[in-house]
């Protein structure tokens, strides 16, 4: 099992869960972060006060999948959240001992 | 700091917009010389009884003003700074008007508006504390003979320029002072400052005294009645606050207010200090949704403040309310369009902070000046501010956090120095009508050198008087209760050290 994570452009997130969604991942959880990489920030002026926002709002999903399936999501993610511009995000894949679900007791592959 | 190339679209409308300015201007220089005098109306000899729609007029206008402070003000100062200190400038700002309501009634009216004996040149005396003798049925002069208001309706309206005068103080050392240190200082600053210079400017012989006297010098037979009637005369034309017996013009408290709220509050922040992190941390504004509905406030309710100065309800009073309208339409367009040129891009903060400067500077002319005065006015105050909020303060590094001293002191002395210029009849201006100038005996005249030595005296007199004494009155309360809060505290944020609440809570 593997936990891939993305950090994507906060707008994207609906066709990324879409495409998720498509090739049988069902759930996701998504938190809003900020962050920089190669993107550049911006410049707010609040009359003379200029000051440089260097860290950009920007999705984080994480997916827990069986490690199978890690090709096709990652190719989901990437389909899906692709602008072609700076910024569009990076995907990280992470090993996953193990996994419960709470509300029965399943284990590792049937609790995802 | 990026300037962006002058857009050249936007040159050309602020041209063709000087352009009508001008044309317009001439018209009403031509056409509003006629109507400079007013007439003197013969004193009744029965007392003058309050007029109804001025009594309404009045306390409307009243309430109008306690808006602009909450939560006008309120709203404009908080949404500027950040979450952390929203509810502590919010309860700045809601208990100063609380505790001025307080003082004003005991002792603070009085102070401003009574005679002051020997000192009522500079102070009045405490024959009205606790509203002693002031009735349903006292009545308070106006700038019309035969014409009063109930002295409450005076009162109260007199009471909200108390209350909003120091809380526009607050937003100089906003986010880094104590909420004990807020309070004491501005109960000393009303009873040193504020009351004191309302009464230097706003403190003025009745019409109808002065006509009563006047009538009974003509009436005078002989040499001995007429100097006993003479007496009398200068008696009451003597009894006026210095700047008011100056000849300086202030409609509606360009000096009284704003000058001194603005040079109280940069002594303030000169001596209370940067904040912690000024220039290195984000201190961007935390809802410029709650400061557009603020400065939205301020000017509906600055039609009670301009106005509601005129103190009754007539032509004047009309004419108030619309240089009210245009100058602040002119600055906060101006501001906009300059702002756009020089900064690249056109402000939600730009057009609301153009529209608080072009109320200050009409504040002073709002009676006194035509309409396409105060067009002109509102449209070359806003560069002049922009140009102190930003450049100025930048290169002296001083921490107005929420340019009380940019917007209000600075916009200010151009009102009341353009009151001086636009009240000129040949400019479209009233002229200098019997009220404004009692003692100096010349209605119906105007000299641009004169006129604003008047106008310089007032203003130099209001920063020097305010400025100094504000300054003592800070290091007296850093002695009593200590200004500022400890460094974690203000990290941590107002709204919870001093007040241990926040303002929101998602």
């Amino acid at each position: 099992m593997k936990i891939v994570m993305a950090i994507i452009k906060p707008f994207k997130l609906e066709e990324v869960r879409d495409a998720l969604t498509a090739i049988g991942v069902h759930g996701l959880t998504v938190t809003e972060v900020k962050g920089y990489g190669r993107q550049k920030g911006h410049t707010e002026i609040y009359r003379g006060a200029e000051y440089a926002v260097s860290f950009l709002p920007k999705i984080k999903i994480e997916v827990a999948v069986a490690s199978e399936q890690v090709d096709k999501t990652i190719d989901a993610i990437t389909s899906a959240a692709k602008t072609g511009q700076i910024g569009d995000g990076k995907i990280f894949v992470i090993n996953l001992d193990h996994a419960v679900r709470i509300r029965t007791g399943e284990a590792d592959a049937a609790a995802l | 700091m990026t300037f962006k190339r002058p857009n050249s679209a936007g040159l050309a409308a602020l041209a063709i917009l000087a352009g009508l300015c001008a044309i317009g201007f001439a018209d009403a220089a031509l056409a509003q010389t006629a109507d400079a005098a007013k007439d003197a109306a013969p004193a009744a000899a029965a007392a003058p009884v309050p007029n109804k729609g001025d009594t309404a007029w009045m306390l409307v206008s009243s309430a109008l003003v306690l808006m602009m402070s909450i939560p006008g003000l309120a709203l404009f100062y908080g949404g500027l700074v950040r979450t952390k200190n929203m509810a502590s400038v919010l309860t700045q700002v809601f208990a100063i008007v609380a505790m001025i309501g307080v003082t004003w009634t005991i002792y603070g009216y009085s102070m401003a508006f009574t005679d002051g004996g020997s000192m009522t040149s500079y102070v009045g005396g405490f024959s009205k504390a606790f509203l002693h003798g002031v009735d349903a049925s006292s009545t308070a002069a106006t700038f019309s003979n035969g014409v009063v208001i109930p002295e409450l309706a005076y009162f109260v309206f007199q009471m909200t320029f108390a209350m909003i005068t120091p809380a526009l103080i607050v937003g100089a050392f906003a986010e880094r002072i104590k909420f004990s240190a807020v309070l004491l200082f501005i109960l000393l600053w009303s009873t040193f400052v504020y009351y004191p210079i309302a009464h230097w400017v706003w403190f003025v012989a009745a019409p109808d005294d002065v006509a009563n006297a006047a009538k009974a010098l003509a009436a005078a037979a002989d040499g001995a009645a007429k100097t006993a009637a003479q007496a009398k005369l200068d008696e009451v034309t003597g009894a006026v606050g210095w700047l008011a017996g100056a000849g300086a013009l202030d409609f509606a408290g360009g000096t009284v207010v704003h000058i001194n709220a603005g040079i109280a509050g940069l002594v303030g922040a000169l001596i209370v200090g940067k904040r912690v992190g000024y220039g290195k941390d984000l201190m961007a504004p935390h809802s410029l949704t709650m400061t557009m509905i603020g400065a939205a406030l301020l000017w509906v309710g600055w039609f009670g403040f301009n106005a509601g100065s005129n103190l009754e309800s007539n032509g004047t009073t009309a004419l108030a309310f619309v240089n009210t309208m245009v100058a602040t339409a002119g600055a906060a367009f101006s501001w906009l369009m300059v702002e756009w040129i020089f900064k690249g891009k056109p402000s939600l903060l730009g057009i609301c902070s153009g529209a608080v400067a072009g109320l200050v500077a009409v504040t002073p002319a709002s009676g006194f000046s035509g309409p396409i005065g105060a067009l002109v006015l509102g449209l070359v105050v806003s560069p002049v501010c922009l140009f102190f909020v930003s450049t100025v303060k930048n290169s002296f590094g001083y921490d107005d956090a929420l340019d009380v001293f940019g917007v209000h002191c600075i916009g200010g002395i151009i009102g009341a120095l353009g009151t001086g210029i636009l009240v000129n009849p040949a400019l479209g201006g009233v002229g200098i009508t019997d009220y404004t100038n009692i003692t100096g005996n010349n209605a119906g005249t105007y000299d641009f050198a004169t006129q604003m030595i008047a106008q310089g005296k007032a203003v130099l007199a209001t920063l020097l008087w305010s400025g100094i004494v504000s300054a003592i009155l800070y290091k007296i309360v850093d002695v009593i209760v200590g200004l500022r809060p400890s460094v974690e505290q203000e990290r941590e944020g107002l709204d919870i050290t001093d007040h241990g609440e926040r303002a929101y809570n998602y």
